[in-house]
């Protein structure tokens, strides 16, 4: 209905009859590789009633909403260009927490940093955790993030129990397995397209240190950087390969594993100590001079394809000298590499992409050589390559299959930009022609055709027809559902 | 329409007073460009028919219209808005609307006059004010103004309409320092003789250039941010000798 209202008002040359915004609320909304940014009216409530009382105000002006939180979505996810932004970080606080079986209650806009930093010290872990502590639960579960243990945990919805949910017809419903599951397994993982989490109830994971044992190995390339995976499925907790997307021939897919494991019961000798909060930040400086908030600074001038090829080439063989080794590594340091320094400051003002395909593990190793070769030869070999291993996820927006996923981030500037679109239409015919699958908070490329190719009709019609029920007047939009589905 | 592509991004502009002379040609060229632009002008008919011509030829930019007195200044906020909403964001605003009455040199019309200041410059700066509390928030945009080489100094021929021209690029040198540090670029344009229907009721004209021609112009000196442009540049001298001339010469010339 929304959108017949614009149609109309176009054809017709209409009088407007919808009053104006504050322009005070009017702000630059980006998405998180800054390649794109759009304008927006950001309101940022603290209660429920406060969401509502948006929801009216979106209403009345004949404006759609986009929910945002972290910002942390690589695309335009979290974007809803000239509408309303209602940003849930002021809805952050923790509602309940039972330290004796792990079980929490929190509000959508709370951090992973706060929910860590919170549970760390009675012995327990976030069971999913993204690259970066800056994304919020709210976030995570519409986008249902994955972590570095994705073949043997799953994803962000696995760990979640239930969730009061506000729909924009202003009804609040709670959601589990047992109770109102269409919506439950549609919500988690439906980018935010349904409605508006208000409290989400999780299990978290029980540790007995804050330590974990890592072991670092190095591959000449894909092939064996996978048999290497395959081989530690069942005796890893954690698993995750950065590649060098610079090396060719037969070095193509060189990496640099890291595996991880949780310390047993009783193998830390000092868990009280090690399960502290300022045990596991990053250092504030970088052998105490250099503060780690300016050096992407030092990083800027190498972050292109001459610089970078140097980078991972020094990057591997470091990696390679040192040789397989074992070392103990608190847990934030790490999943959050992100927030090592500022990644998305040195690609300057064109920002970056990141695409990220899940590929099922038959087709993975042909399709991942070939999806590297052709970037070296288009001229864009990528300057970050993670590798993980995924299980498939129950969701109806699926996107994890049993096989890996390969994050690639692309440096966008202002000549680039066509030739970066053209490369990934390729990279997309190589994805479906594999059976592969699109994560949309790394998305900012993909086009309906390709989306409806991968996901399949049945189940965009699904959940069309679940966000007809939910929101009728089809309030809540972003950048990204308009693009990919409207 | 409304679909933001983040890398492949769409260029947007609105045209104040589009539906003939400079104002049509830039909704033309602009959309030839690939520009989405919205029109807008207070004839209904010719709005449409310039917008339904564009559409027509235009491969992929495409033409909004709207009717729109600019002095009913009380919408102006909303409309801005819905327009905006509309096209999906805004990279570009010109406002070219404008009015010269026939004034005889013995003639003090307030109604005349009162037009002019209501459409030249109230009206610019109803829309321009918009414009910039919306650009200084987005920290990126393009402002054009449409003025005259007429508002440089005071003659003898239409003093209301050299000073609406004067108040409009004082108003623009204005929000040119206000904005420029937010990352906006406000590009005053002053031309000199243009074939259109404003022509009518000048004496003398000399070095007339087609409206095309100056929307090319203009086109080109919002892309490449320029602050102040003469078209064409030559009247740049003019204006430099114009300005110099002392008053007790000026005062007896004619013009």
């Amino acid at each position: 209905m929304f959108n017949e209202q614009i149609n109309e008002a176009i054809d017709n040359c209409e009088e407007p009859t919808l009053p104006a915004l504050p322009n005070e609320r009017l702000e630059q909304v980006q998405a998180w590789g800054r390649a794109s940014s759009s304008v927006g009216y950001v309101f940022r409530p603290t209660t429920v009633a406060g969401v509502r009382h948006v929801f009216e105000v979106a209403q009345e002006n004949g404006r759609s909403i986009g929910f945002r939180a972290g910002g942390n979505s690589y695309g335009d996810a979290a974007m809803n260009a000239e509408n309303i932004v209602l940003d849930m970080r002021r809805l952050n606080r923790i509602l309940e927490w039972q330290p004796e079986n792990g079980r929490i209650t929190v509000e959508p806009g709370v951090t992973l940093q706060q929910l860590w930093e919170y549970i760390l010290g009675d012995g327990w872990w976030i069971p999913i955790a993204t690259g970066t502590m800056k994304t919020t639960v709210g976030g995570c579960a519409a986008m249902n993030t994955h972590g570095k243990n994705g073949w043997n945990m799953g994803v962000f919805g696995d760990h979640i129990l239930a969730f009061d949910f506000l729909l924009p017809t202003g009804e609040l419903i709670s959601c589990s397995r047992e109770h109102n599951e269409e919506i439950f397994q549609a919500a988690i993982g439906g980018f935010g397209m349904l409605g508006c989490f208000t409290s989400v109830t999780m299990q978290m994971k029980r540790i007995y240190s804050g330590l974990l044992n890592v072991e670092a190995v190095t591959k000449p390339n894909l092939a064996e950087t996978m048999a290497y995976f395959d081989s530690h499925l069942s005796d890893s907790d954690y698993l995750v390969a950065w590649g060098d997307a610079f090396a060719r021939g037969k070095s193509l897919g060189r990496t640099e594993i890291h595996r991880a494991n949780y310390l047993r019961p009783g193998e830390d000798p000092h868990p009280s100590q090690t399960l502290r909060v300022d045990r596991q930040h990053l250092p504030e400086d970088i052998m105490g001079i250099l503060p780690r908030s300016i050096i992407w600074r030092f990083q800027r001038p190498f972050w292109n394809n001459f610089g970078m090829r140097y980078v991972n080439l020094v990057k591997f063989h470091t990696a390679q000298f040192k040789g397989q080794h074992s070392y103990q590594q608190p847990h934030a340091l790490f999943h959050f590499l992100l927030d090592y320094f500022d990644w998305n400051k040195p690609f300057g003002t064109g920002g970056l992409i990141q695409y990220q395909p899940f590929i099922p593990k038959e087709n993975a190793l042909a399709a991942f050589n070939e999806i590297l070769r052709l970037c070296q030869k288009r001229g864009f070999p990528n300057f970050l390559t993670v590798l993980k291993r995924h299980r498939p996820d129950p969701f109806l927006i699926s996107y994890c299959v049993d096989g890996y996923s390969l994050a690639m981030d692309f440096r966008i500037t202002g000549r680039n930009r066509q030739r970066i679109v053209a490369l990934t239409r390729e990279l997309d015919e190589i994805v479906l022609a594999a059976n592969g699958r699109f994560y949309f908070a790394k998305d900012s490329t993909l086009r309906p055709e390709i989306v409806r190719a991968s996901l399949g009709q049945e189940r965009i019609d699904e959940f069309i027809a679940l966000k007809q029920r939910c929101d009728p007047e089809g309030l809540i939009q972003t950048n990204l559902w308009r693009r990919l589905f409207a | 329409m409304n679909v933001e592509r983040p890398l492949e991004p769409k260029q947007r502009a609105i045209i104040v007073g589009a539906s003939s002379g400079i104002g049509a040609a830039l909704v033309r060229h602009l959309a030839w460009q690939g520009y989405l632009v919205a029109a807008l002008a207070r004839r209904e008919a010719k709005l449409q028919e310039l917008g339904e011509q564009v559409n027509r030829a235009a491969a992929d930019g495409r033409v909004l219209t709207y009717t729109h007195n600019v002095t009913d200044y009380q919408i102006i906020p909303s409309l801005f808005q819905t327009i905006v909403r509309d096209l999906g964001g805004l990279d570009l605003i010109i406002y070219v609307a404008g009015v010269q009455p026939r004034v005889a040199l013995n003639e003090y019309d307030f109604e005349k006059d009162q037009q002019m200041i209501n459409v030249n410059i109230l009206g610019a700066i109803a829309w321009l004010n918009q414009a910039a509390l919306r650009f200084e928030r987005a920290g990126m945009g393009n402002i054009v103004g449409v003025s005259s080489i007429a508002g440089d100094r005071g003659r003898v021929g239409s003093p209301v309409y050299n000073s609406s021209k004067a108040a409009f690029s004082t108003y623009l040198e204005a929000l040119r320092n206000r904005l420029t540090r937010h990352g906006v670029t406000v590009t005053t344009i002053k031309p000199g003789f243009v074939d259109t229907v404003l022509l009518e009721n000048a004496p003398k004209t000399f070095w007339v250039i087609s409206a095309e021609e100056a929307a090319e112009r203009i086109v080109k000196a919002a892309r490449q941010k320029k602050q102040t442009v003469y078209i064409p540049a030559r009247w740049r001298l003019v204006s430099l000798i114009i300005h110099h001339i002392p008053s007790f010469i000026f005062r007896r010339l004619s013009f």
